[in-house]
């Protein structure tokens, strides 16, 4: 018990003293979590405005599939990618395999479901009479997707931030996809898993206070965005 | 040429039918009462009227083409000629400005001319919008802030802006006070020999006589009488 | 909103895009995959710092059980591989995966156990002493316990040579009981269980005595032929992977070998504990076990794809 108060002194110092490899891993954690976070959102909530709006046939099976996959196991997704970009695999040839573009890859796949599947709710959360009024003011079917995707916003925004969050905390994919490799692909909690192998408990609890810091700055500041 | 023209309009729900064989027509600047009762289906026919929803048999025809049961294609052309106020309007999570001037920004089109033919940029039809309906300087208003009332007005000028050729309300002053149901009645009344046509439906038959030219009754999803709005005598 | 949240994601996009462009635009990468035992020792952040300062390129390291390391290598995932299973080696390079051994270090396993010696096997040599360990941790698993690193690494295969040599099919040892717990983890994770259990286990020399000052663990038998540890580098084979990179392999393979490479592995470790953790293979060829074309030499093997 005494090492979470130690790593919490031990957190301060890090930061105190600005530590660069410290610094370094923070940063690059942070970049390839919003990074994945990104492109799975550009991807995801369009796609969740399709399926939301469109009727077909295992519509319903789908949904049920997406939702499934929102607790998939972190290492099932590592080794499942892993399998796609190894130069043995089918994106071989893409060089992707330990490299932090790699990465941003394989943690959007594993968000994908939370972000199509909270965006689908987000939308359908929306009032049928949204859509009479747009329609009934002249819009087309895309932009009424887009109308309700604004009005929207604020839970698809929720589902985008918990989409990085589980990127920022994941270890699976970052390890198998990264490789830990030092000054490359190490992130914060590839870090922690790391150096708590090694013995080191109070820096990987320092460690992990910083992440949970730093996220919990970012979660407010993006919540004052949504503030109206 | 009637401006709409609607025959032997059904829509069924199940089995329940909601309106039977509804015949008319509307002329160009005509203002048509829609008088009935809650549950006689008036908003449903002014739903299919606005192609929102299919007829289940009959067919409706605008500005002489036949577009009941076309594809959203043919339907969009068509439904951009006419706008529609609902009965609780919705805004948009948005100002007052980017609610009315919503419809405006759908069709890509902002610049008109003014009355002295000059241009009139997205800002000054907004303006002016909300001037004929009495809220002049609400433009930065968040629209989900509104009353009841205001919220109606600015559905109404967010329709009104678009100058359609039907104009398609339903109750429109049913949430308003005397005083703001007064000039939304002289706003509509000035609507008459423009080339907006209006159906206006409404339980009112005061409202009724004073703007409409002509009246239908509806009772049921039967359309029981239609002809001037002076001859005509509710059947309750 | 629209116009904050959209500012913010431009900011967000332009710097990840930086941050990636940045990584590409780097000097060559040459990829290592290694064993987990032998990256936790620190020596190969040291060979980084100074092949990278040296050949102005960036050594990726990647580590893992030797399982996975070697798969690494058929997969064509990394350019080099440092690995300490010479049956697996063999294989790796008879199967045109690899295009040559040289061996570079060597140590030895350590059996560690609990300072009082439950199992009394001080004294015997390792497949003995695994022997003897088994017979009284199952009469008395309280008491007489063998951790595993159960990872099919380096050190998990050593330990299956010995209970080979003791006789014992592997099958029969792994199941006998609850004296024989299977860690699943690295050297350094299984070292502390076993602290923990104050059981016995097979450790690198090297590890352990990175562990030493947390554990309370001592070396109950050390060195010995049976406990001999040759750490082995192997390039990738350009034939079976042709984007590998095959020239720089060879380059890092040379400087390991080199009167340098080799003088910083004799050298490691004095600093931070009194004596090294390697020996150079540099004139020990014939103790290791390995032929002198294999041995502390530069590689011969060309790079051509055909």
């Amino acid at each position: 018990m005494e090492e979470i108060y130690s790593g919490l002194l031990r957190a301060l110092e890090l930061i105190a003293a600005r530590d660069p490899q410290v610094v370094e891993i923070t940063i690059r954690s942070f970049f390839i979590s919003l990074s994945s976070a990104f492109l799975a959102g550009i991807i995801c909530i369009p796609l969740g405005g399709i399926i939301e709006f469109r009727q077909f046939w295992g519509k319903r099976a789908l949904i049920n599939l997406i939702q499934t996959f929102y607790s998939l196991p972190t290492v099932t997704v590592g080794l499942l990618v892993f399998l796609l970009i190894s130069r043995s695999g089918p994106l071989g040839g893409l060089n992707l395999l330990f490299s932090p573009s790699g990465m941003i890859f394989g943690q959007a796949i594993l968000v994908s479901p939370i972000m199509i599947g909270l965006t689908i709710t987000a939308l359908a959360g929306v009032s049928t009479q949204i859509r009479d009024t747009a329609k009934s003011l002249g819009a087309t079917e895309m932009q009424i997707i887009i109308t309700v995707i604004k009005e929207a916003r604020v839970a698809v925004m929720a589902a985008v931030l918990l989409g990085f969050g589980r990127a920022l905390s994941e270890v699976g994919v970052a390890m198998m996809i990264g490789g830990n490799i030092r000054g490359y692909t190490r992130v914060l909690t590839t870090s922690i898993a790391l150096e708590t192998s090694m013995g080191n408990l109070e820096l990987s609890m320092a460690l992990g206070i910083i992440l949970i810091s730093i996220s919990l700055a970012i979660n407010l500041l993006l919540n004052r965005f949504q503030g109206r | 040429m009637a401006l709409l023209e609607v025959r032997s309009l059904s829509k069924s729900i199940g089995p329940a039918k909601i309106l039977n064989e509804i015949d008319l027509t509307v002329e160009r600047g005509e203002i048509l009462g829609l008088i009935g009762p809650t549950g006689s289906g008036k908003t449903t026919l002014l739903r299919l009227i606005n192609l929102l929803d299919e007829p289940s048999t009959g067919s409706i025809l605008f500005d002489g083409r036949m577009v009941s049961g076309k594809p959203e294609k043919e339907l969009l052309s068509a439904r951009r000629k006419m706008a529609m106020v609902f009965q609780k309007p919705v805004m948009f999570k948005a100002s007052v400005e980017a609610n009315v001037s919503y419809g405006l920004r759908m069709r890509g089109c902002v610049d008109a001319t003014d009355a002295t033919g000059g241009k009139m940029g997205m800002i000054d039809r907004v303006e002016e919008s909300l001037a004929a309906v009495g809220l002049s300087g609400y433009r930065s208003r968040d629209a989900n802030t509104l009353s009841g009332g205001e919220t109606q007005r600015i559905a109404l000028a967010r329709a009104l802006i678009l100058q359609p050729e039907l104009l398609l309300l339903d109750e429109p002053t049913a949430n308003l006070d005397p005083g703001s149901a007064a000039s939304i009645d002289s706003l509509l009344q000035s609507l008459a020999g423009s080339r907006t046509a209006v159906i206006l439906a409404t339980h009112n038959m005061q409202q009724c006589r004073k703007l409409a030219g002509r009246v239908a009754v509806l009772q049921s999803g039967r359309l029981m009488a239609l002809g001037k709005s002076e001859e005509i005598t509710l059947p309750w | 909103m629209d116009r904050n949240f959209l500012k913010m994601a431009l900011v967000l996009m332009t710097l990840s895009v930086l941050c990636s462009a940045a990584g590409a635009v780097e000097g060559e990468r040459l990829k290592l995959a290694t064993t987990t035992s032998l990256q936790d020792t620190g020596l190969l952040d040291v060979i980084k710092d100074k092949f990278d300062e040296k050949y102005n390129v960036s050594l990726d390291v990647v580590s893992g059980g030797t399982g996975i390391a070697i798969q690494y290598g058929e997969r064509g995932d990394v350019d080099v591989l440092v690995v300490h299973d010479k049956e697996r080696e063999l294989k790796f390079i008879k199967d045109g995966q690899g295009l040559e051994r040289r061996c570079i270090a060597y140590n030895y396993f350590y059996l560690v156990g609990p300072k009082d010696d439950p199992a009394g096997v001080k004294g015997m040599n390792a497949s003995q002493a695994l022997a003897g360990i088994m017979e009284k941790g199952k009469i008395d698993p309280a008491k007489v316990m063998f951790i595993s690193r159960g990872d099919n690494s380096g050190t998990h295969a050593r330990e299956k040579l010995l209970w080979k040599k003791a006789g014992y099919n592997y099958s029969a040892v792994n199941s006998s009981g609850p004296w024989y717990i299977e860690a699943g983890q690295g050297m350094g994770a299984t070292l502390n269980i076993a602290n923990e259990k104050q059981a016995y286990t097979l450790s690198d020399m090297s590890t352990f005595m990175a562990y030493q000052g947390n554990l309370t663990l001592v070396p109950i038998i050390e060195g010995g032929s049976e406990l001999l540890n040759v750490y082995v580098a192997m390039a990738v084979n350009p034939k079976k992977h042709p984007n590998v990179n095959c020239e720089l392999a060879n380059e890092f393979i040379n400087y390991l070998v080199s009167a340098e490479g080799q003088d910083l592995i004799a050298s490691y470790g004095t600093e931070k504990f009194g004596k090294p953790l390697f020996s150079a293979a540099r004139g020990n060829c014939e103790l290791m076990g390995c032929n002198a074309t294999e041995c502390a030499v530069p590689t011969s093997a060309s790079c051509a794809a055909a």
